[in-house]
């Protein structure tokens, strides 16, 4: 196929399970909804158009409970608003999928223009503590796999899952391969009480969710609530209770949800650090400096959050100076240089406006100066 | 091999499709392509680009810093990305719509009326085929077979005229050397 990101990310969707789509249309995410409109109907699902993208999460977060997989797709004004919905979505353990397609803000920004800012608002963009499992693709056929991924933990971990895109793999149009078999996993569902439907014995655990109007009498609150779903609003055990275990049920399983790439050469002195658009530069940039015999090691996450520390402090414990590309002013950099404990130098490498990438030469002028 | 080309002009003109029916076409002929794009807020009438990279290796930095071919169908969009192009490389321009060329040493400058003679024989949304099949034809990058073929997979509408106007491009491009 020779596809679009956003094309990629819609298809990869319907071949996971999703079955509802809601959404307002924004730049650069409005082919994901385009394209849902089109092949949702052809698999009885449904598509809805909203009046605005708090009303998309909205109606995601209620599909969920209908028992559907479901998904909208914004960027970050979007994003923004939807907040409080997710939110809620993270406290009533709500599986959903929320693809951002990053652009330059704050505000409206520069609308088409492709950034790297949301990092940070992906992973604490609501209030409260919670942990979020954050996705980034660098490719049209990353749309593809992560989105399979996205729905596959979302399911998983009973909770909402970000797809942090951004313009390049969004709007990229490149070769992608469906894969022959694609693995496809399904929430833990409720079928009686002989299990609590917002509780677990065990500390990281995940209930099994009921379906709305299967006749289980579920009550779903986003204030604090006991395994029954019986509101709590002031008893400091109920509620330590239920969010250390939303907490720990992702940060808990750091290691089954990282991916990554790694490009290690073990006597390399120099490492680099990237995600998403980013990491295309770090490609160019590594190839002419080896081209010079110059040795340089890439990590690139697919999984931001929860962050993979321990394999930056890997990578640190084995280079002296560490790069970090990104287009937003410092906002990836802070995550790594704390990962890295001190073991490196770290090097933030930034850019910001009209969607310019970092160009291979600025990367290699910063190794040749180093 | 690695040819990078990039065609702009303004907002609903076409760009962006052109691009993406190149990128397919190559990729039909077997070879690796990708497809950028970049567009202002307007809905319509900004500059905009479409940069399409055609390759015999996997394609892992699809951003082009110096184009082998320009095609431009604005003045402001050549304006823009004049600079962009390689000492060697070739420009193709609508000769109605680009009357200036800020730049003196290009190694090759190819023009046609293409918004004209698509409003006179076609339709006028259809320059960017004649474009098109006119820039393939001076350069032979991909076949015409396969930018037809590319016409039809992308389910273009009116694909039939719009594969005739990619023809006629083809065709000026052969008469003018």
């Amino acid at each position: 196929m020779f596809w679009q990101g956003n094309v990629a990310c819609a298809e990869a969707a319907v071949k996971a399970g999703c079955r509802f789509f809601a959404g307002y249309p924004i730049t650069p995410a409005s082919e994901i909804a385009e394209r849902m409109a089109q092949i949702l109907p052809e698999v009885h699902g449904i598509f809805m158009q909203m009046e605005d993208e708090i009303a998309a999460i909205n109606a995601i977060i209620g599909a969920s409970w209908a028992g559907a997989k479901s998904m909208t797709a914004t960027s970050g004004p979007g994003f923004s608003l939807m907040q409080e919905g997710i939110g809620y979505a993270f406290m009533t353990e709500t599986p959903c999928v929320i693809v951002v397609v990053q652009r330059l803000g704050p505000a409206t920004g520069q609308a088409s223009k492709g950034g790297q800012g949301n990092f940070m608002q992906a992973r604490w963009g609501t209030h409260g503590d919670y942990s979020a499992i954050v996705l980034s693709p660098n490719s049209a056929q990353e749309m593809f796999d992560l989105t399979v991924e996205a729905f596959n933990l979302s399911e998983k971990y009973r909770t909402p899952v970000i797809l942090l895109a951004d313009e390049l793999s969004a709007h990229i149009v490149e070769p992608v391969k469906i894969p022959e078999r694609i693995v496809v996993v399904d929430r833990r569902k409720a079928r009686d009480h002989s299990e609590p439907f917002f509780g677990s014995s065990d500390p990281k655990g995940i209930p099994p969710m009921p379906e709305v109007g299967e006749g289980l009498n579920i009550l779903v609150t986003g204030s604090t609530h006991d395994e029954w779903g019986y509101r709590y609003t002031s008893d400091p055990d109920v509620h330590r209770k239920l969010v250390t275990r939303i907490y720990w049920k992702i940060e808990g399983n750091v290691r089954d949800i990282a991916d990554y790439e790694a490009d290690i050469d073990e006597k390399a002195k120099v490492g680099i650090v990237s995600y998403g658009c980013s990491s295309r530069t770090v490609y160019e940039a590594i190839d002419r400096l080896r081209g010079r015999g110059i040795r340089v090691s890439h990590l690139r996450f697919r999984t931001l959050w929860p962050f993979p520390d321990w394999i930056v402090e890997e990578l640190a414990e084995k280079v002296n100076v560490i790069l970090v590309p990104e287009l937003s002013l410092g906002q990836f950099c802070r995550e790594v240089e704390r990962a890295a404990h001190g073991k490196a130098r770290i090097i933030s490498i930034t850019k910001i406006g009209g969607g310019e990438m970092i160009t291979p030469k600025e990367i290699i002028e910063v190794v040749e100066r180093i | 091999m690695r040819i990078e080309i990039r065609i702009c002009g303004l907002g609903g003109q076409g760009i962006i499709l052109a691009g993406e029916i190149l990128g397919l076409a190559a990729v039909l002929d077997g070879k690796y392509a990708v497809q950028m794009r970049s567009y202002g807020s307007e809905a319509r009438g900004s500059t905009c680009k479409s940069d399409v990279i055609i390759s015999d290796k996997i394609i892992r930095y699809p951003i082009i810093e110096n184009c082998d071919i320009l095609v431009s169908m604005s003045q402001p969009s050549l304006n823009k990305y004049i600079d962009s192009l390689k000492p060697s490389g070739i420009l193709i321009i609508d000769e109605d719509l680009v009357k200036n060329i800020p730049r003196k040493r290009i190694e090759k400058i190819y023009g046609l009326k293409a918004t004209r003679i698509a409003e006179e024989k076609y339709r006028r949304i259809m320059a960017n085929m004649i474009m098109l099949g006119y820039m393939t034809g001076k350069t032979g990058i991909v076949s015409i077979e396969k930018l037809r073929e590319a016409i039809k997979r992308r389910r273009v509408k009116m694909a039939e005229i719009n594969i005739k106007a990619l023809e006629e491009g083809v065709k000026l491009s052969k008469l003018k050397v």
